[in-house]
């Protein structure tokens, strides 16, 4: 509840030129933004949800055509991606702690640092993409084709249509995410011009730890693929 | 009508502060946001009930005759698409809750003025492919879009409808979001959560739906979209995919969207009920809860749109019961507003005829939902015109009517005029018989076995007489709806300037002038009573001490 009086609200609000109109203090503001935050990545789980529940409903039924398909993927890639990806959340991480404490060159270096890793994420996942065109493993194209057999089941031939369920999903699922982080660094590079130019510091973070927010959700949907994807039945 | 009538010339209002195109399109003003969304909302409004006029003059005879079978398909797909995603969800949210919400909880704005001027643009933008989409040849794959007809079978534009939807679903989005946050963080000093309207207690249920529900109903449209485009195969049994995956994803979302277009209206009845009853709301914390009651076991009764798709006996049965089961919340809410104007001092204008309205027509369409949920009963009447009915009495005879008794109850806060009272209450008679007359019928039509979505019933000519009589409601039902429209904007003109509160109506919204002015509150308002306290405000006006 907010029981500041009221006459504190127009004190304030000559005071911070960061304060909006229709907030009577700063501290309904940044609580008002980060619930908004907040309310926003619960509309991406369940955004994210609809193609996890389609996974699953395909892997219980497909699992050996799914083991088949995952084992297709190139372990190095993805594994190096995901070590990437950690290492983003940690700079941005740093980059709201510096905000905090008031080291404000700091923050530009580690926001430019994010976007260096999330760009260096998106490259990577630009090279495992070429691969599966390269190996005619996307679905919908007339040439797919997906070698082999079904894992422990030598006499059974990958059925061709459910390996191409694996990738609609595969593609589905890491392109919208390669989407979210594409708009994630458009959204950092916003960002570090506005740190460069001084605007953030201890006093007025919200836009760096919101949009720290959004890049951990990202960071822990990719936690998920990763292994979803990834790591089918890879212990063989 | 017996508080001194404002000149509204002279006093700057939200209304007349800045004029031009740009200081409305791109005002960050909720309540000018309203005004936009209230044009949009009413033009898809005609355009739908264009295509059901349509409709309902194909079926005057039962031969094929007015239109093709295509045509007819494309008319009752396009009817159904833009209805419920261009008008019923947002329409008492996006207009009215938009206006009031701030307002009723002693806010200067909603939380997020930019954002909420972004989902006006989106909803336009959604509503624009749409119109897109009609002109460009329509779509008939039905207002849900089952794959894999389509996703494989139909040419029409199929793919723009989807990201017609899929646009307007984060305008709803954003919209909720607002809401959320608005409601717990920009309340009044005072406005606790046990003083807050009904209509703030709907929205913010409502909201949560809109959050939680439409990003699932998003990503199933763009695996339909990314099917359709790349030839992929996620629902197409002929590729290994499963077409009830899709059903099942798209009415998760499209069940709690019936809910996202009746409880705003819910809201809306609560308020009227109270101020035209002179009482406070029976059971106001078993009204909130019931809200969030039917919030949540809304989202948990999506299957029994499938019971003859191909679920299993076990899930059917239990889906049949939570099906029932959401009936508790919905009875409690009719008993409570019946309870409410018990003993009261009841006064007939024209918001409580549709108050009115509301509470008979959603009572039956409640109750014949009950049918639905009975799995036997349901076999037999599936996809049939008792189906059709059904979701109109919900839709049309309850949210509707909840809509245009919000608009009337509300339109002199919003325009500073008054509406002609006798019209008014003319508009709602004839909206309440042309509504029966068009539905009705089709109950028993449906019983009979007449299918849905059929453009011709040559073979069955026994159905004519019910078919004429239900088109002969839906040309009533028209007059109905353009009356209001007609004196509405006759009175933005003409029609006597609004006193602050004409009704005599609790709320902070009657507090402040007709209309408000930009910023709603010349000081932030303390809020000491608790909400619908008519006692204390009869007793005041009638000159008697306030008893505590």
């Amino acid at each position: 509840m907010h029981t500041s009086p009221p006459a504190t609200v127009e004190a304030e609000a000559h005071e911070n030129p960061a304060l909006l109109h229709h907030f009577a203090t700063e501290e309904q503001q940044r609580n008002a933004a980060s619930l908004g935050m907040w309310v926003f990545l619960i509309t991406e789980i369940m955004f994210f949800g609809g193609m996890f529940c389609a996974y699953l409903v395909y892997r219980y039924s497909y699992f050996g055509d799914f083991a088949a398909a995952s084992s297709s993927l190139d372990l190095k890639w993805g594994t190096i991606n995901t070590i990437v990806l950690i290492g983003s959340s940690l700079t941005v991480a740093m980059a709201v702690r510096c905000a905090q404490v008031g080291k404000l060159k700091a923050i530009v270096g580690f926001l430019i640092a994010t976007i260096v890793l999330g760009v260096a994420f998106l490259g990577i996942k630009g090279i495992e993409y070429k691969q599966k065109f390269d190996e005619n493993h996307v679905p919908g194209l007339a040439g797919f084709h997906l070698e082999g057999h079904v894992p422990r089941h030598a006499d059974i031939p990958v059925n061709q249509q459910h390996a191409q369920i694996y990738f609609s999903l595969y593609f589905a699922m890491t392109g919208m995410h390669a989407l979210h982080m594409i708009i994630g660094v458009g959204l950092f590079a916003y960002l570090t011009w506005k740190a460069y130019k001084g605007r953030y510091g201890p006093g007025y973070y919200t836009p760096l730890e919101n949009g720290g927010l959004y890049w951990h959700f990202v960071d822990i949907v990719w936690i998920y693929l990763f292994p979803l994807l990834y790591l089918i039945d890879r212990h063989r | 009508m017996a508080t001194a009538v404002l000149d509204t010339g002279e006093r700057e209002t939200y209304l007349n502060r800045e004029y031009g195109i740009k200081a409305w399109l791109l005002t960050v003003d909720h309540k000018r946001i309203a005004l936009l969304y209230l044009m949009g909302i009413t033009f898809f409004f005609f355009i739908g009930g264009f295509f059901a006029l349509l409709i309902r003059l194909e079926l005057l005879t039962p031969a094929g005759d007015l239109v093709q079978a295509d045509t007819y398909n494309k008319l009752f797909t396009m009817h159904g698409q833009i209805m419920v995603f261009f008008f019923l969800i947002p329409a008492v949210p996006a207009v009215l809750g938009n206006f009031l919400i701030p307002i009723m909880i002693g806010a200067k704005d909603l939380a997020f003025p930019r954002i909420n001027l972004l989902s006006w643009y989106l909803y336009m933008i959604g509503g624009v492919l749409m119109l897109y989409t009609i002109l460009a040849g329509g779509v008939d794959t039905g207002w849900t879009f089952y794959t894999p007809l389509s996703t494989e079978f139909l040419k029409t534009n199929v793919t723009t409808a989807a990201l017609a939807v899929f646009i307007s679903g984060f305008s709803s989005i954003l919209t909720g979001l607002n809401f959320i946050v608005t409601t717990h963080r920009m309340r009044a000093p005072g406005m606790t959560w046990n003083r807050l309207p009904l209509f703030v207690w709907a929205h913010y249920a409502t909201s949560i739906i809109q959050v939680l529900g439409t990003p699932v109903v998003a990503i199933a449209i763009v695996l339909v979209a990314l099917e359709r485009l790349f030839h992929l195969g996620i629902f197409n049994p002929s590729l290994g995919g499963d077409p009830l995956l899709f059903q099942h994803l798209f009415w998760f979302y499209s069940h709690p969207a019936v809910y996202i277009m009746i409880l705003p209206g819910m809201g809306i009845i609560s308020e009227i009920v109270c101020c035209f009853s002179r009482k406070r709301v029976f059971g106001y914390k078993a009204m909130a809860i019931a809200l969030l009651g039917i919030a949540v076991v809304g989202f948990l009764v999506w299957a029994h749109h499938m019971f003859v798709a191909g679920i299993s006996l076990y899930a059917a049965l239990i889906f049949s019961f939570l099906s029932y089961f959401v009936a508790v919340p919905s009875a409690i809410k009719v008993f409570n507003w019946t309870s409410t104007m018990y003993k009261g001092s009841i006064s007939y204008q024209t918001p409580m005829l549709y108050a009115f309205g509301f509470i008979g027509l959603f009572t039956i369409g409640g109750l014949t939902g009950l049918f639905l949920a009975c799995l036997g009963v349901d076999v037999h009447v599936t996809d049939t015109y008792f189906v059709v009915a059904h979701f109109h009495y919900i839709m049309v005879g309850g949210m509707v009517m909840a809509y245009l008794g919000g608009m009337h109850f509300w339109w002199p806060k919003i325009s500073g005029r008054m509406y002609p009272e006798g019209w008014g209450r003319l508009a709602a008679l004839l909206v309440f018989v042309g509504f029966n007359l068009t539905f009705f019928p089709q109950f028993v039509l449906g019983y009979m076995g007449m299918p849905r979505r059929y453009w011709d019933y040559a073979h069955m000519p026994e159905f004519q007489v019910l078919n004429v009589l239900s088109t002969a409601g839906a040309t009533i039902l028209a007059v109905g709806y353009l009356l209001p429209m007609v004196y509405f904007l006759w009175s933005m003109r003409y029609g006597t300037p609004a006193p602050d509160n004409p009704w005599n109506a609790a709320g902070l919204e009657w507090t402040i002038p007709s209309p408000p002015t930009t910023y709603n509150f010349e000081e932030q308002p303390v809020v000491t009573w608790e909400a619908y306290n008519y006692d204390e405000i009869d007793q005041h006006r009638e000159g008697v001490p306030v008893a505590h």
